[in-house]
């Protein structure tokens, strides 16, 4: 039974974890994730959870804590932002390497510089080459959703490789907005218990983590790192049926908005989704033929799906919030280019840089961009494919 | 999946590696010779021993077995012939080329 | 969405604007609607201008930008009248709410020209007559609740006594304080 409720982006997920009660829990605080640990905080001295709460002296920390509780054969997590991120960066690598499943509940801010707390996705993108499995979230009810469904896909036997499950700074995780909780036990009986083959603190089968490789194996074992990332998408696809039977909210690996006959479409990531579905609605009362692809999963990245949905579009506008310094724009845009090539896609593409430092998107930006593509349409060519959004010039 | 150790060596395929390199099960190193690492290799000369056992717990692999209370011969499957027990044993015992 | 309520909120920090929309988002909720209620940070210091913003509608919200043209702005602190462009995009069919101890033709030469409606109230008054200390963000609520319509009085009072019952659970006499100050605020906005 659901309960309608109001909440910021940060409560949802404090309370998916509640719900979920995980075993170690190591903070260290940074805007805007902050609420998160405090949130759960107050559920440890509540006595809501039983979960181990170990405030630690830096992010760095964090995440190798997280590691080791996970190595132990704990269900473990941790969350942080921007600079926080970037100094877990070793960890990361050594998370996915060591193929823990753990979560990591990101609120994604920009890296400095100049130091900004506002939203955008630097952070997280320049973590998305670190084997970790990515998910990002549109609003309050997708940050909990996707937070309900990290462990089953993480654990996954198949998978068994960490989760970032991200949402925007401030725009969802300080905004207050309706969502839908599922019932404690519901979650808990969806969640399941975490029952690891091999941990450390098995006393029948001692174990050794993170052995050190040399050059003959150092590359099959990345190669056989690979292989779970390519269990990931079948899970989430499984997952989110199971989960949609207990919700009634179905996901996928991307969503499509109004894309059955859009000739120009729109793919971007998070919060601006929203912003632009109002300016898909605005323009298809117009008749345009307009539509949006918002991805979920972005790590593993689902080329061919997307590229098979923009298939009949003529025109594409890939939306990045954080610069890639390629001098051809970001790294959702190089994806999204790569995978029409492959398919031989004739979409005509371009790719914009925006919302950099929290910069808002409205409704009128977006019905820019198809106004763009319009005429991108029209002259049967992309011209400049490396463009600002909302920049002073 | 566990690792099956023996299929470890530089001719595995990658798909035989455990997931995350892991190691589960323990004493898995005794599959491994580490002895050829090196040439050199103490020697013992069993008349000069009084079976002080002094040399057994210096040793950093473990290769000097104690078998009934007894010091047992090498081994060089795994010795690395870092001389240390030759430098532990006050009886002249043990032996190694360039260490006294 | 064309029952959709815009409205934006104009304070310093600390003196509680972030709440008050947080707050409306509550009972506004709590009557149904669907909801946003969000702050725009900036430098995260006592006294800067903060804006805050809330959407109230019948349908699904999903827009995320700040709000540019709002119906209604609401004035935490008198001051923002010089400091900020508090009627920037202020639609003329919707209203403006104001913190102030002035008369409303004081005020007016403060406006830019906003043709809309104005409204005052004296929250430092009704805050210290009511509770004793100065929290402006309490009758500001009940003031914009009565300017927008977007509840009567009644269901306004009852749900959020309902939310402090909950809050304070352990401080009886801060419900009493706040209720005291919601009433009395919806009987003094002008």
């Amino acid at each position: 039974m659901a309960k309608r409720d109001r909440l910021s982006g940060n409560e949802a997920v404090a309370i998916a974890l509640r719900q979920i009660n995980p075993d170690v829990f190591p903070a260290f605080p940074i805007t805007p994730s902050t609420e998160i640990p405090q949130y759960f905080a107050s559920f440890v001295a509540n006595g809501q959870v039983d979960t181990e709460f170990i405030p630690v002296e830096s992010e760095h920390s964090s995440m190798s804590a997280a590691i080791g509780a996970s190595a132990a054969g704990a269900r473990s997590l941790t969350a942080t932002s921007s600079c926080g991120l970037a100094y877990m960066w070793e960890e990361l690598y050594i998370a996915a390497s060591n193929r823990l499943p753990l979560a990591l509940a990101l609120v994604n801010r920009a890296l400095s510089g100049p130091i900004n707390i506002n939203c955008d996705h630097s952070d997280s993108m320049g973590a998305r080459d670190s084997g970790w499995i990515q998910m990002y979230a549109e609003n309050n009810q997708e940050a909990y959703d996707n937070m309900v469904q990290a462990y089953r896909i993480s654990e996954h036997k198949d998978v068994r490789l960490p989760i970032m499950i991200c949402q925007d700074g401030f725009i969802t995780s300080h905004a207050v907005e309706n969502i839908e909780l599922l019932e404690d036990r519901e979650v808990k009986k969806f969640v399941g218990e975490y029952c690891p083959e091999n941990y450390l603190l098995n006393p029948e089968c001692p174990m050794a983590v993170g052995p050190y490789s040399i050059t003959d194996y150092y590359m099959e074992a990345k190669r056989n790192q690979a292989e779970g990332m390519k269990h990931v998408s079948q899970v989430v696809l499984d997952v989110a049926k199971e989960f949609s039977s207990i919700s009634g909210r179905s996901y996928g690996l991307f969503e499509e908005y109004r894309m059955e006959d859009a000739e120009r479409a729109v793919v971007m990531i998070g919060s601006a989704a929203g912003t632009t579905k109002d300016a898909i609605d605005r323009l298809r009362e117009k008749g345009e033929k307009v539509g949006l692809i918002k991805i979920r999963l972005y790590r593993p990245f689902p080329a061919s799906e997307i590229a098979e949905a923009l298939r009949n579009v003529k025109a594409v506008a890939v939306m990045d919030r954080a610069e890639g310094y390629t001098n051809q724009g970001g790294p959702l845009g190089a994806d999204v280019m790569s995978a029409l090539y492959r398919a031989r896609g004739n979409a005509l593409a371009v790719n914009y840089i925006y919302g950099l430092g929290g910069r808002d998107v409205r409704v009128e930006d977006m019905e820019g961009v198809f106004e763009a593509l319009k005429q991108i349409m029209e002259e049967g060519d992309a011209g400049e494919t490396y463009r600002y959004l909302g920049l002073r010039e | 999946m566990a690792m099956d150790v023996t299929k470890l060596g530089v001719k595995a395929k990658w798909k035989e590696l455990t997931e995350g390199m892991i190691i589960a099960g323990a004493g898995t190193s005794k599959a491994f010779n580490t002895g050829e690492w090196s040439t050199d290799k103490p020697e013992f000369i069993e008349d000069k021993c009084k079976q002080c056992l002094l040399c057994v717990p210096v040793c950093p692999d473990s290769c000097i077995p104690v078998i009934d209370m007894k010091r047992g011969a090498f081994d060089y499957d795994h010795c690395k012939g870092c001389g240390i027990c030759v430098k532990a044993c006050p009886f002249g015992a043990i032996t190694m080329e360039g260490v006294r | 969405m064309s029952n959709l309520t815009e409205i934006r909120w104009h304070g310093r920090g600390g003196q509680g604007a972030k709440t008050a929309a947080l707050l409306l988002a509550d009972v506004a909720f709590q009557t149904g609607k669907y909801v946003q209620g969000f702050p725009e940070y900036g430098p995260e210091r006592m006294g800067a201008p903060i804006t805050a913003y809330n959407r109230i509608s019948d349908t699904v919200i999903r827009t995320h930008s700040n709000i540019y043209d709002p119906e209604y702005v609401v004035v935490v602190d008198e001051s923002l009248l010089e400091a900020a462009d508090v009627t920037a995009g202020l639609r003329k069919e919707g209203a403006i709410l104001i913190n102030t101890s002035r008369r409303k033709e004081e005020i007016l030469p403060h406006l830019k020209g906003y043709e809309g409606r104005v409204y005052t109230i004296d929250a430092h008054k009704v805050s210290m007559e009511a509770m004793g200390k100065y929290f402006p963000n309490t009758p500001l609520l009940a003031a914009i609740v009565k300017v927008t319509g977007l509840m009567d009085e009644e269901t306004f009072l009852r749900e959020m006594k309902a939310s402090f019952s909950h809050k304070f659970a352990s401080k009886p006499e801060v419900i009493e304080g706040n209720m005291a100050a919601l009433e009395m605020a919806f009987k003094e906005v002008q």
